[in-house]
């Protein structure tokens, strides 16, 4: 018996001392120079939908990287994920903008060296460091894809059709109306209500003083009566519309895409007072264990090819430029549709969602922060 | 341990030599002399449990809902403070919120005792031996299946285009229009928690002699007098002891309130479950919040248990 106990501890600690070489690669204090062997594993926290067998497969197969994927429904469950067991436990997540600040401050995310990433250079400008995964110069992470918030209707039971956002806070839809149940959405308010009262002076809907901030909150009381549902994840929303029971309601272009597959009569459209959107970022774990497989997954999921795969299969927009020609190639005319050709101008159109901080950017303190936003949030739709 | 398991001759006693069986013998003549050892023996591993795992998990609940949440990085800060509770009592939007709870649950617990009496005393005292054996298969068929499905179920039942305003416009009524509402909660509530409301009060009206029904009769109490005077108060803690679950188990729902609730159903359990393991990661006061309804049971078990509901279970 004794003997055999030995045999267990030798091979336990070999097995441990293999690890320590592997964990430690990751951990050095620079940037890595260059990406070494693979870990022949790699474990991702994912949108559903992200890791794909179409795109994941070929990985697998080129680099020996097994992946092992987690799928959050939430941003908060992304960043509570990658906190949970002191982190470590994953390697990578793909963290849309109201959840990459709060990583990065929250120390769970390492900077990422962009030369090791050929295709970034391919990237628009907008999207190679974008203020939701860069900081002070720093790279955390990678841009993955983006989207705009859209204004979702039902064309038979919405009309005239809707060219405002003013559609879902007016009492003519009472009862039909959905949105999401996420604090960010403060931002859409701040956006509506910048357009719509000037007076109150907002520049950033993501940098709202006090009385900016208590003039969002009140719309969104005064909304609350009106809304049918706060919707949680995408899928809610699908059956919401699907049912009957929402007519309109603010949206993702991915969720239009199963309520048409559904034969629903929806159609979505930016309003006139433009709209929010959201980036999303694989950013690397402050403790991954498996950094030279995270870091080939960076070379590959940010090629054109990969790009235009993952963006006409989830219904959003590539970052890199040349995924164009592969888009239109993949299903004809989608670069167009997923505006993957427009001019740098339409992305600085888009307020991409970032996590609000009390730094408003003017060298004054006095914004709210993501704390405050979330408080006010839960508690106006409690 | 490794003693109280040779005490149970766990161990082979062929390999054992004279000294372990030496002392094996010792050690079950001690066992054999001092009761309390056997009976400390018996329930350390048990009561080790639970005080472990149950009521440790209660008291770090509670402690830390005394803590607070770094801004920044919310990262649990242990400096002691009242703040969480203030929040509470200082929010109207929370207090909204523990009072929709608290009146739902009680809403579906009356419903769940009207429906079920009738029913349960159905079963006691009218019913044959097969119907009532047919009747108990029917009460527990729903808790063979994942309360998910049933809730998702009605969810489909309730919504615009579902069964229920089919149905309704088919023979000619206007459509209810109820999904995602308040009153979708509570059916879905009464539905789902009638089984733990019929049980407990079946098992107090089988329980009452037939000889004290047939001595009421006997001194003149008719039907509604007999039911009033004798059925009632002996059935009423097997009533309480059902609310006890009915009443616990909405409290606690957060899952009901997420499917089938509207745009003002956030119950308290949807408040500990945003602010817990939602954006704001502030565990402290989703500790401070799920304290509540634990406050309120505790107000509730205490009334029940003056009124004799625990003699039932």
């Amino acid at each position: 018996m004794r003997r055999i106990r030995k045999v267990h501890v030798l091979v336990a600690l070999s097995a441990v001392a293999l690890c320590v070489p592997a964990s430690g690669a990751g951990k050095a204090s620079g940037l890595p120079s260059k990406i070494g062997k693979g870990e022949g594993k790699l474990t991702m926290i994912a949108w559903e939908g992200y890791l794909d067998a179409k795109w994941v497969k070929p990985f697998v197969k080129q680099t020996g990287c097994k992946v092992q994927a987690k799928y959050a429904g939430t941003s908060d469950e992304m960043v509570t994920l990658m906190r949970t067991g002191g982190g470590g436990q994953y390697d990578m997540v793909s963290a849309s903008g109201d959840a990459s600040l709060r990583l990065i401050y929250g120390k769970d995310v390492q900077p990422v060296n962009t030369n090791l990433v050929p295709s970034w250079k391919q990237f628009f400008k907008a999207f190679q460091s974008p203020p939701n995964n860069t900081v002070g110069g720093q790279h955390y992470g990678i841009s993955l894809q983006w989207g705009p918030n859209t204004l979702l209707y039902n064309t038979k039971k919405v009309k005239p059709a809707p060219t405002s956002w003013s559609a879902i806070y007016s009492s003519k839809y009472k009862g039909r109306i959905t949105v999401p149940n996420n604090p960010i959405q403060i931002a859409d308010v701040a956006l509506y209500l910048s357009k719509t009262q000037p007076s109150l002076g907002i520049k950033d809907p993501y940098e709202l003083n006090q009385k900016q901030f208590n003039a969002a909150i009140a719309l969104i009381k005064r909304q609350k009566p009106l809304i049918k549902k706060y919707w949680g994840l995408s899928s809610d929303e699908v059956s919401l519309f699907k049912n009957g029971d929402a007519w309109i309601g603010a949206s993702w272009p991915v969720t239009t895409g199963s309520i048409q597959a559904a034969k629903v009569p929806v159609k979505e459209i930016i309003p006139k007072e433009g709209a929010t959107g959201w980036l999303d970022t694989w950013m690397l774990s402050s403790k991954a264990k498996h950094p030279n497989c995270a870091y080939k997954w960076y070379g590959y999921i940010s090629s054109p090819k990969v790009q235009a795969l993952q963006a006409t299969t989830y219904g959003e927009t590539p970052v890199n430029k040349l995924a164009c020609v592969e888009m239109n190639k993949l299903s004809k005319g989608s670069c167009h549709t997923y505006h993957a050709d427009a001019p740098e101008s339409y992305y600085r159109s888009i307020k991409f969602w970032k996590t609000p901080v009390a730094d408003c950017g003017n060298g004054q303190k006095n914004c709210m922060d993501y704390r405050k936003w979330v408080n006010a949030w839960n508690q106006a739709v409690s | 341990m490794g003693e109280r398991l040779e005490s149970g001759g766990l161990v082979a006693p062929a390999r054992g030599g004279p000294p372990v069986q030496e002392a094996r013998r010792r050690v079950s003549a001690a066992f054999w002399r001092h009761s309390w050892l056997r009976a400390v023996a018996l329930l350390v591993p048990p009561l080790g449990w639970f005080l472990l795992l149950y009521v440790a998990a209660l008291a770090v609940l509670f402690v830390s809902a005394f803590w607070s949440v770094d801004v920044f990085t919310t990262k649990v800060v242990h400096v002691w403070n009242v703040d969480n509770f203030k929040q509470i009592v200082d929010s109207a939007a929370w207090r909204r919120v523990v009072a929709r709870t608290v009146v739902i649950a009680a809403l579906v617990t009356i419903t769940d005792a009207v429906l079920a009496f009738p029913f349960a005393y159905y079963m006691a005292r009218v019913a044959k031996r097969r119907t009532r054996a047919l009747l108990f298969v029917l009460v527990l068929l729903p808790l063979w299946s994942s309360y998910l499905v049933r809730v998702y179920a009605w969810k489909v039942i309730l919504a615009q285009d579902g069964i229920l305003n089919w149905s309704l416009t088919k023979i000619g009524l206007p459509a209810a229009n109820i999904g995602y509402s308040n009153t979708a909660m509570w059916v879905v509530f009464s539905y789902i928690w009638l089984p733990f409301m019929i049980l407990p009060i079946y098992a107090a009206l089988e329980r009452i002699p037939n000889s004290f029904i047939e001595a009421s009769r006997d001194l003149g109490g008719r039907g509604f007098r007999t039911f009033r005077s004798v059925i009632l108060p002996l059935a009423l803690p097997g009533v309480l002891a059902g609310s006890i679950f009915t009443f616990s188990l909405t409290l606690g729902d957060y899952i009901t309130p997420t499917l089938v609730g509207g745009a003002s159903s956030t119950f308290i359990g949807n408040v500990v479950y945003n602010t817990g393991l939602g954006a704001s990661g502030d565990l402290p006061f989703a500790a401070a919040f799920a304290s509540i309804p634990l406050i309120v049971m505790a107000i509730y078990l205490a009334l029940a248990r003056r009124a004799g509901a625990f003699e039932a279970l």
